[in-house]
């Protein structure tokens, strides 16, 4: 599973977008910088603000990745998953940057 | 809130109730994409559906009748897939007229059937608020009860009824579990719990809240993600196995309709062939004798015979698309198709495209992007479709002996290079168009992965059987009326009561009067014919040609092949081979354009694209090859 027990091993990180999220790599949504109706898209399938959002496989090369919400596999562009902020919940393995 | 549990008492508060005894006239199915709705519906019709058009937009309607076990039937409609009622998208517009009596064409639904998909609760719960609104007596129904129970999910059915004011049911389509409910419900015996008001929300996130709230008021427990899935996309979606398998894919789907399709479709032709000459013994000789066996028979023959290859290639593409593959194809091919403009979506129906442009334009309704959209439609008849295919495995072997460097590959190679030179085509109309009059903003590319799920062998049947009747229809219709007008022109003005030589007749005169036209191709009168009857569908051609050769005297003992070889230089028939992968000889398909698109703008643009450089392409090939 991919629920988190409480706040162990979480890193609170300032807002970061979906592209930042490595595979395995979860974050809270924050917002979505996208004009209403396709923000309204998005929401339907699941991307709420304060949804945890979780970075899945990609096509080959990274564009577009596969994320986690709400029960669905959804997948997005860069240039999408771009305009997703989240405030990242969790690390594979610490990175620089 | 409160609880209902001995709902069959229950007073009806203000909904309508389906009186017992009166049969519902209309119930609609409603639910989001991938709730398994396609499946429901061909479960509870079986082979008493049609599709068609809602009349004046681009929303395909499904209408099919079930049969109640007392005997009584219900008309159902199938409404497209929805995430919510708000009037947005066509598919929603159609969806909310509809469900609000408000489309001259359908009658409002009686009842409705909502599925869900029930390992996916709480968020297919959402539109459960807006349907209940509508006041009309719903069955909330729960798919892929399998999967749930398999994945360790867990529900409250009744508490879930309480919650909603409606009865629920808890269903897997796929298996038939939990069906007899559904007809329950149509029958008008199924118990119901006390309607509830339920909130009007039209805000995504107040919706979301909620639906959350129900679902874990009816003890929702979401199942474990699929582990097969999770499994097979390891492996899919692998950065170096994934492209190699999707290759694979596509290489073994051509290799198979090849391979194994050729043989069937020789055999079909002995079979026309036999059936013809005892025919023609039963038969007294007369004029329409001969008009059924040289119009008729031949032309028809020529075309149905390609039936079984056909239907292969949609076995694939139905094998592929129920099993949750191609989302993933979509998925890889994305980044390619995003440097000519495109996107993933639009993968699918170019790979329809290859055995039919028909079907594939309407495959390209699940590209929101309207400019994306439009450019799929306009490339895809440029795939090698299944029609082509026949004219291509004609002139082929006529002009090229399986000799040289390539050996016993060389027809094979050359037959590879028609395919290809369609496929570039196809791809720089992309670029030019995406670049130009179809450069779209930014909708953003969303695509949802179901899980990988066994196909059925129903829902492939019904799949076939729809595709076979497309194709007979086209082949007892467009084809058929095609070739008997040929023949009828290819037989008058009658010269002392006998039928003309073929190149006095109407038709000879048609041939010889746009003969100027197409000398520079390389192509004389009787190409020109031919020419002419494929403008209702490219496969015409072979029976035309058939059907001129049989008339005249000097090719009458020659087969098709050794025929073509007095009318067409080497030079001519590469052109007439470019001609047809360029050329927009199809009624069928001028007519999904000019649906699909809402107008002859787009239809006439891509029949004038494509018959200019189809005549620039084979003017190019004769004067080069000669």
């Amino acid at each position: 599973m991919l629920q988190l027990s409480g706040n162990s091993g979480t890193v609170e990180a300032p807002l970061a977008t979906l592209v930042d999220l490595h595979k395995g790599d979860a974050g809270i949504l924050d917002r979505i910088d996208l004009p209403g109706d396709d923000a309204r898209r998005l929401m339907e399938l699941g991307f709420l603000p304060g949804a945890r959002v979780t970075a899945g496989l990609s096509a080959p090369g990274g564009d577009p990745r596969v994320f986690q919400v709400d029960g669905s596999e959804i997948a997005l562009r860069r240039e999408t998953a771009r305009k997703l902020k989240v405030r990242v919940e969790k690390r594979k393995a610490p990175r620089t940057k | 809130m409160s609880a209902c549990h001995d709902c069959n008492d229950c007073p009806s508060g203000g909904v309508v109730e389906l009186s017992s005894g009166v049969p519902v006239k209309t119930v609609a199915v409603v639910g989001p994409p991938n709730s398994g709705k396609t499946t429901l519906f061909n479960r509870l019709t079986g082979l008493r559906q049609k599709v068609a058009n809602f009349p004046g937009v681009t929303v395909e309607q499904h209408t099919g009748v079930v049969e109640l076990p007392d005997g009584r039937a219900l008309n159902l409609i199938d409404l497209p897939g929805i995430y919510s009622l708000a009037p947005r998208s066509e598919d929603e517009q159609v969806a909310y007229d509809v469900l609000h009596g408000r489309r001259a064409d359908t009658p409002k639904p009686e009842a409705v059937l909502l599925l869900l998909d029930s390992t996916n609760l709480a968020r297919h719960l959402m539109l459960a608020a807006p349907i209940l609104a509508l006041n009309v007596p719903t069955l909330i129904i729960l798919n892929m009860a399998d999967d749930l129970r398999n994945r360790g999910g867990h529900l409250d059915l009744r508490a879930l009824a309480a919650q909603l004011g409606a009865p629920v049911a808890l269903v897997s389509a796929r298996s038939g579990e939990g069906i007899d409910q559904i007809f329950d419900f149509l029958a008008g015996t199924m118990a119901k719990p006390k309607p509830m008001e339920l909130p009007i929300l039209q805000d995504v996130p107040k919706c979301r809240e909620w639906a959350g709230t129900v679902g874990s008021r009816a003890a929702y427990r979401a199942p474990l993600p699929p582990k097969w899935t999770r499994r097979l996309d390891g492996v899919f979606l692998h950065p170096v196995f994934g492209p190699l398998i999707f290759l694979g894919v596509v290489a073994c789907v051509f290799e198979t309709i090849f391979i194994a399709g050729g043989p069937v479709t020789d055999w079909m032709q002995g079979l026309f062939d036999k059936s013809g000459l005892w025919l023609e013994t039963m038969l007294p000789a007369s004029i329409f004798t001969s008009l059924l066996l040289e119009g008729v028979w031949r032309g028809v023959g020529s075309v149905v015979k390609f039936l079984p290859q056909v239907l292969l290639l949609f076995l694939f593409i139905g094998i592929l698309e129920d099993s949750g593959y191609l989302a993933r194809a979509a998925l890889i091919a994305d980044r390619t198709m995003a440097k000519v403009g495109l996107q993933g979506k639009s993968f699918i129906p170019l790979l329809s495209a290859y055995a039919c442009a028909v079907p594939a334009i309407m495959a390209t309704r699940t590209i929101e992007n309207k400019r994306d959209r439009i450019a799929t439609i306009l490339i895809a008849p440029f795939m090698t479709c299944s029609a082509r295919f026949p004219v291509y495995t004609l002139i082929i072997p006529a002009f090229l002996p399986n000799r040289g460097i390539l050996g016993p590959f060389t027809q094979a190679a050359a037959l590879l290079g028609l395919y290809v030179l369609g496929f570039v085509v196809a791809i720089a109309t992309a670029r030019i168009l995406k670049s130009s009059i179809l450069k779209s903003g930014r909708t953003p590319f969303l695509l949802e992965m179901p899980a990988y799920r066994w196909p059925t062998v129903q829902s492939l049947g019904l799949r076939l059987i729809d595709r076979s009747k497309v194709f007979l229809y086209r082949a007892g219709t467009v084809i058929l009326l095609a070739l008997v007008v040929l023949w009828v022109a290819a037989h008058v003005p009658t010269q002392n009561g006998h039928a003309p030589k073929i190149e006095d007749s109407l038709a000879g005169t048609m041939g010889r009067t746009i003969e100027p036209a197409i000398k520079p191709l390389g192509f004389n009168w009787k190409i020109g014919i031919g020419l002419l009857t494929s403008l209702a569908a490219r496969e015409t051609i072979i029976g035309t040609l058939g059907e001129i050769y049989g008339m005249d005297p000097e090719s009458q003992k020659m087969d098709m092949q050794k025929a073509l070889h007095s009318d067409l230089t080497p030079g001519g028939a590469v052109a007439l081979l470019i001609f047809f992968a360029f050329a927009m000889q199809c009624f069928s398909t001028i007519a999904v354009v000019r649906r699909e698109t809402g107008g002859w703008k787009w239809p006439a643009l891509q029949f004038t694209y494509m018959s200019v450089l189809a005549y620039v392409g084979a003017f190019i090939a004769f004067h080069v090859i000669r």
